[in-house]
């Protein structure tokens, strides 16, 4: 198996990356990630990359989490739907009086909205961050370049994918050593 | 603003301390905080380990003692229902406070700082709240039935009590453990990558592979990454600050004389944070000079630790007079005896020990040789760690013994259960941190890099001159 995964440049600075990640950018190439041992800022921009729409979803889970709280304890709280259904099978129901307070009140369920809005809000989060990173993802070609371990240390890469329709081995390598990369490498697919 | 610099003369520009010192380069940093994990295992660190582990086997011992047998173990008796298990229960889960504190409010707040300490301090908050959870649960005494607490039917047709601020408690403290341990856990992964990427052989190669998830550091994935993790640190910093306020409402709102207060939330959430900075410190010390991370875990870090326990120290003692003049100005005659009582009752000793912890001992952190120097520093936190328990101690026990009726007065004695098995999770806390400074990045490796100079896409470079 040849099959070529992509063209791999070395940068050994963040803004080498930075500057060189801009000319990517306006040469038009879509199906490229520049690769960095921490997040940088402004990368996305320099990249061509609108804001990341992840809160979107942290949003859903708030809002189920709170839609759960509160249908949770009102309708476990009053001889509410849930209790008397089951009720229905285990022939009792003892609906709790609390200091004579009504069976279901907001106030006192406020700390309980909140915490599960704030649990299935991280549980949103989490789920859309590895959903929309595609992790986990344990093997993956960039992982076949032997320099490409750095990336967690203090080196920086771009990666052009020969399924990118400006890709062309010849012309993008030369493209790349022009941006003042330090290597550059074929990337093969196993 | 790169402009306007260049336009000052140079004796005009307060130079900023740099948060890494002597110019420390990426590798560096790589080769630093990963040499701690890869390296051979240092003899203190069998010997410490070893030792609390062999304190933490307190733990399980005596909870089994104690399910076995009965709560009537511990010392709790009428009127004090409540004695040394909440005061642990408490003191614990506000040490867990600072960690998210310093991960997400200080995050928030952009404090650049906070990188070095994060991870430690992250794990810290894990740790204490698993010791925290021990206590409640055992606490219910028919430790089998605790999952009743939870909104699943059982078979009595009985559902849980949704005004009570113990179910409340309930929801916090899962919700704070699950979310802190997330948060920790995505915090990791770019780390855990360089420990796969570095590791030489291929059991670590896979374990450490597998828990990164096969991250690779790309742009698209850190754009999503970053806002994840501000999400998270945006809905922690409410979170820890309920935790806490609903902590102290189970006292608050109760009608025992020196619990049914408003002050409690506010006082509580500072007094977490004042004591689980103090923590961080006595963990965080001891380990800056045995791996010799002073070039990441600064002199302006520990100032800055230092400063904060100065000023939530002065919180708390602000909240302790305002319990006082509050007592005084209800005209309440049981509110005005309980603090009387509390001060110069049969139960002094604690409420002083108390404040001179709490209270004046930080003060010395006003003077700048207390903040640089590590053994007054170490003096004064360990004063206010012993004082953050008086403090839970005072609240809970001294409001309970003398209650309205003279003739249900009492005085707790803890039993040997209630001592060893408290001794038992400081044992359990210290041997869960060095397992984990063996075996993940105690410091955030990408997140201190991403402050040095050199991350900055403009930077092009020392300016000689």
């Amino acid at each position: 198996m040849d099959k070529i995964y992509g063209l791999g440049a070395e940068f050994k600075s963040a803004s080498e990356l930075y500057h060189a990640a801009e000319k990517v950018r306006d040469k038009g190439f879509i199906r490229w990630d520049a690769h960095s041992p921490f997040p940088i800022h402004g990368m996305d921009q320099a990249m061509g990359l609108g804001r990341s729409r992840l809160s979107f979803w942290s949003l859903m889970g708030g809002a189920v989490g709170l839609t759960v709280a509160f249908l949770m304890i009102f309708l476990i709280s009053d001889e509410g739907a849930i209790a008397t259904w089951i009720g229905k099978f285990t022939n009792q129901n003892y609906p709790l009086v609390v200091q004579g307070k009504p069976y279901f009140a907001v106030e006192p369920s406020v700390p309980i909205f909140f915490e599960l809005t704030i649990l299935i809000t991280a549980f949103g989060t989490i789920a859309a961050l590895l959903v929309m990173n595609l992790l986990p993802r344990w093997h993956h070609p960039v992982f076949n370049w032997d320099r490409f371990a750095k990336v967690t240390d203090d080196k920086f890469f771009i990666v052009i994918e020969s399924r990118d329709p400006k890709f062309d081995e010849a012309e993008t390598k030369q493209f790349l050593e022009g941006l003042g990369a330090e290597c550059v490498a074929l990337i093969r697919d196993e | 603003m790169e402009s306007s610099a260049t336009t000052l003369p140079e004796t005009q520009i307060m130079k900023r301390e740099p948060l890494v010192t002597n110019q420390r380069s990426m590798a560096w940093i790589t080769d630093k905080v990963s040499g701690i994990v890869e390296g051979k295992t240092p003899s203190w660190w069998w010997i410490a380990t070893l030792i609390t582990g062999a304190i933490a086997v307190l733990v399980p011992i005596f909870i089994t003692y104690l399910v076995s047998t009965g709560v009537g173990v511990w010392g709790n008796n009428n009127p004090i229902m409540w004695a040394w298990d909440i005061t642990n229960f408490v003191f614990w889960i506000g040490i867990g406070h600072a960690g998210t504190l310093i991960s997400a409010i200080l995050y928030l707040t952009r404090q650049k700082w906070r990188t070095s300490i994060n991870r430690s301090a992250e794990a810290m908050t894990i740790f204490a709240v698993l010791c925290a959870a021990l206590f409640p649960v055992f606490h219910v005494g028919r430790v089998w039935f605790a999952w009743w607490l939870f909104p699943v039917p059982n078979a009595n047709g009985i559902w849980q009590n949704f005004k009570s601020p113990l179910l409340w408690d309930v929801f916090a403290v899962s919700t704070y453990f699950t979310v802190s341990l997330l948060f920790w856990y995505t915090g990791l992964v770019p780390d855990l990558a360089t420990l796969r990427d570095r590791a030489k052989s291929r059991f670590k190669q896979i374990i450490y592979g597998i828990f990164a998830l096969g991250w690779r550091g790309s742009n698209r994935q850190w754009r999503h990454y970053e806002k994840a993790y501000l999400i998270l640190a945006g809905i922690s910093t409410p979170l820890v600050l309920s935790v806490h306020s609903v902590v102290s409402f189970d006292f608050a709102t109760s009608v025992i004389p020196g619990w049914h207060t408003t002050i409690f939330p506010p006082y509580f959430v500072a007094g977490a944070i004042f004591g689980g900075f103090a923590m961080v410190l006595t963990l965080l010390l001891p380990a800056r000079a045995i791996f010799k991370l002073h070039d990441l875990i600064t002199q302006k870090h520990i100032d800055n630790m230092c400063k904060i326990i100065l000023l939530t120290g002065t919180i708390v003692g602000y909240a302790y007079s305002m319990e006082f003049f509050i007592a005084w100005y209800s005209g309440n005659e049981f509110e005005k005896f309980t603090f009387m009582n509390r001060a110069l009752g049969p139960y002094w000793w604690a409420y002083w020990t108390m404040i001179s912890c709490n209270v004046l001992s930080p003060q010395l952190f006003w003077f700048k040789f207390c903040r640089t120097n590590p053994f007054v520093i170490f003096f004064v936190i360990n004063c206010v760690n012993a004082g953050m328990w008086f403090e839970r101690f005072v609240i809970i026990v001294t409001s309970l013994h003398r209650d309205f009726l003279p003739s249900s007065w009492g005085y707790f004695k803890p039993t040997h259960v209630d001592i060893l098995t408290f001794i038992g999770t400081i044992g359990l806390f210290v041997f869960l941190f060095l397992l984990f400074i063996r075996v993940l990045p105690m410091i955030a490796v990408f997140e201190v890099k991403s402050i040095l100079p050199e991350a900055d896409p403009h930077y092009h470079g020392e300016k000689k001159g």
